[in-house]
């Protein structure tokens, strides 16, 4: 390969793509061919960078360069100024939320410089899709180690002594998982690799899957190797087109070197690994339930014990890891437990992935050491909260976790401290809500998606998430009655303690700790049919202050049910009969005017028709106001 | 394509090693080729690709060649700036891509700068 001196690390993730960036691509080729300069530069698509918010992107290397939210139409001119001549461009970097001065560099940028990246060390790093560069980051080195001076109980005891807990969200210790299933005297056994990644705004495993897929396969045949199996399956959703073919070709390339298949490296340990497709129902997450799916079977869980560990897969021994987990295991084979369990807290060790999403400035996917506290997350990596709104609560932990307060916003995270304040770690989405979130209305949206997704197998999980559902609807709407709230704690406790599988078990959780934290709310939704968030429509109302209102029209004509009604120079008024609460009014009343309220547990005032402006004189007005022509 | 062997495999790793230098960060040096609209006319292309031929000929993966704008003397263009780690920056001029390899070779190689192409030693001072 001729010197280079320029590498342009390009993010093909999901996200990124979906932003337009193999245009970017095409475009960076074209414009780098027209300067002649292929020989010189070159174009590295990589995986998912993270910083999925300010997308598309791209990271210059040597120099660590970052720009962001590329459009086509900008890349002639960056060619031609910062790959050319050498000048990089200042308007196409980086702008922090609220500041004015645009950063560079990858490394200066706080979204970057709190992460400690484990499993995700070769995103942005490497182009997935070539074995060879997975080779240079000295990929496929655990293996070897492994082949040449371990033993099936070395490893076990390796992963053991590292602490590594599964990531998939119970946190159940690998090496225990492993011990069982090699204690096991049927054969053959089996190996499974958990990527059916189903919470709501979660995307950590379709990340990883994207930018490295060769570590989740070295990893899958190390532990496979420990455990004895020599069939190996990767469960993954048929969601992630992106995610199944990087995977594909990775196994593919893997068999081609020998790294699976027959006699690996000439060690006489036999491994085969194929993909099965999920096509996504939530429940499929659920070890039991993803064994009957690969099964033919419907996908329905079973009671436990016997764990799959004992009998799983077609009956026999069958460890599930997460693929985060499975990431875990070249690193720590590597480098060795004693550096992995210097990583974290006590009882949690090394880095989870979360992907951080909802009402915060940086939106994306960040990889943190176990023990990072809340604050540090929403505010040095997401950079607050936008429009300067107040911090409210997090969701981790997906439909399964519980919102926590921002009481709670040092809390250092770890599995237990999360347990311990109603939430989990989950499989790590986290979403941020702001003081315009109703915490009502939050876990109704969580328990309408467990009940759809609920597979009905057990009644507990069945017909309680439908009665919480039932219950929860009924306050939202205004007719909240007294002792609802009492009667979604009783039954929240039983579904918890009577579901079968961990769907049911945890699908009260963001019915609980909302009501442990906000029990405020949902008694003023029920006794003062008052919406403290104002975003329940059925306890909301849009108002116009006369008082405020300039007439200028925009509501009325912007009101998709033309149900405000003015003139020019005349007070706009809505109609409450007819007013769908859309909140368009509210969102294009000019900020100058702030003329539009919304209105909660209070009756609406009535406003004449036909009443005439009375303009702000221009003296009149406030410091600071910008009245534009 | 046959299966790997260890030792094999181990060498694919080397290979492949060779092509993601740029990645890893960590440079001992730093050649600059001026490339201002008038380095660009008075032939500063082939000036970085000498350089980078030199780089790949010698296997040394320590150094980064890389472009910056004009450097204010346009008459003694094209010109590059050698800056290597703990030592004062050498700017040369009137290259061709003989004197980049000799430059290549005497100073970031040898450690002597090329003191017959060079302008000047140091940088302008910042305001």
């Amino acid at each position: 390969m001729p010197a280079r001196r320029i590498e342009l690390m390009l993010c093909t993730g999901t996200g990124c793509v979906a932003g337009g960036a193999l245009h970017i691509k095409q475009a960076l080729e074209g414009e780098l061919a027209r300067h002649g300069l292929p020989d010189e530069v070159s174009v590295v698509p990589t995986g998912c960078n993270g910083f999925c918010g300010q997308g598309p992107l791209l990271v210059v290397l040597p120099d660590q360069i970052f720009y962001s939210s590329l459009k086509t139409d900008d890349i002639p001119f960056l060619v031609q100024e910062h790959f050319l001549k050498g000048r990089p461009v200042p308007r196409l970097m980086f702008l922090p939320p609220e500041k004015k001065e645009r950063i560079p560099l990858l490394g200066d940028i706080p979204f970057f410089k709190k992460q400690m990246l484990l499993v995700l060390r070769n995103k942005g790093v490497i182009d997935p899709e070539k074995i060879t560069e997975y080779l240079a980051r000295d990929g496929y080195t655990a293996l070897e180690k492994v082949f040449t001076s371990m033993s099936p109980e070395d490893v076990i005891e390796e992963i053991t002594r590292s602490g590594l807990r599964g990531r998939g969200g119970a946190g159940f210790p690998t090496g225990v998982k492993w011990r069982v299933c090699r204690a096991e005297k049927k054969t053959p056994k089996y190996i499974i690799g958990n990527c059916d990644e189903g919470d709501p705004g979660a995307y950590m495993d379709r990340s990883l899957m994207e930018s490295d897929p060769h570590a989740v396969v070295e990893g899958i045949t190390i532990a496979a190797f420990a455990i004895g199996a020599s069939q190996g399956f990767v469960y993954i959703r048929t969601e992630y087109p992106l995610a199944i073919q990087r995977l594909q070709l990775a196994i593919e390339q893997a068999r081609v070197y020998g790294l699976i298949g027959k006699d690996i490296l000439g060690f006489g340990f036999d491994f085969e690994l194929e993909i099965r497709q999920g096509s996504g129902a939530f429940v499929c997450g659920e070890e039991t339930s993803l064994i009957h799916s690969i099964e033919g079977e419907s996908p329905e869980p079973r009671q436990r014990p016997p764990f799959p560990a004992q009998v799983g897969l077609w009956g026999c021994p069958t460890v599930i890891n997460n693929v985060e987990t499975l990431a875990n295991v070249p690193q720590i084979i590597s480098r060795g437990a004693d550096w992995f369990a210097g990583i974290g807290t006590e009882t949690s060790k090394g880095t989870k992935i979360f992907s951080l999403v909802g009402k915060i400035n940086n939106t994306g996917l960040i990889e943190v050491p176990m023990g990072i506290t809340l604050r540090e997350i929403i505010h040095d990596i997401g950079g607050g909260i936008p429009g300067g709104k107040q911090f409210k609560a997090v969701q981790t932990g997906g439909p399964s976790g519980g919102c926590i307060p921002s009481s709670h916003i040092d809390l250092p995270i770890d599995y237990e401290s999360l347990k311990e304040v109603g939430s989990m770690m989950g499989s790590g989405g986290m979403i941020v809500m702001d003081q315009d979130t109703c915490m009502v209305d939050v876990s109704k949206f969580f328990v309408q998606f467990t009940n759809d997704e609920s597979c009905g197998k057990c009644s507990a999980c069945r017909d309680g998430s439908d009665a919480l559902l039932e219950v929860l609807t009924r306050i939202t709407e205004g007719e909240g009655r007294e002792g609802d709230v009492e009667f979604l704690e009783e039954l929240g406790a039983a579904v918890k303690d009577a579901s079968m599988c961990g769907l049911g078990t945890t699908l009260p959780n963001p019915v609980l700790s909302t009501i442990r934290y906000f029990r405020d709310e949902y008694e003023a939704h029920i006794k003062e049919k008052r919406c403290p968030a104002k975003a329940c429509k059925s306890l909301t109302a849009y108002w116009i202050d006369p008082k405020l209102c300039q007439a200028c029209l925009i509501c009325m004509r912007e009101c998709p049910g033309q149900s405000i009604y003015g003139e020019k120079n005349i007070i706009h008024v809505i109609e409450q009969g007819k007013c769908t609460k859309c909140g368009v009014c509210f969102d294009v009343c000019p900020p100058r005017f702030d003329a539009v309220k919304k209105l909660s547990g209070v009756p609406v005032p009535s406003v004449e028709h036909g009443i005439k402006v009375e303009r702000k004189k221009k003296g009149d007005r406030l410091e600071g106001e910008h009245v534009q022509a | 394509m046959a299966k790997l062997t260890l030792d094999e495999l181990r060498q694919k790793r080397a290979e492949a090693q060779k092509g993601v230098y740029l990645r890893e960060g960590e440079f001992r040096g730093k050649i600059i080729v001026h490339m201002g609209t008038c380095g660009i006319a008075a032939g500063a292309r082939s000036i970085v690709a000498a350089f980078l031929e030199e780089l790949e000929r010698s296997g040394t993966k320590d150094i980064q060649v890389t472009t910056s704008g004009c450097a204010g003397l346009c008459s003694k263009e094209p010109m590059a700036t050698v800056e290597m780690r703990n030592s004062a920056p050498v700017r040369y001029g009137e290259l061709t891509p003989e004197k980049a390899r000799k430059i290549f070779n005497d100073h970031v190689v040898g450690g002597t700068a090329a003191a017959e192409y060079a302008l000047g030693i140091g940088s302008e001072r910042g305001a």
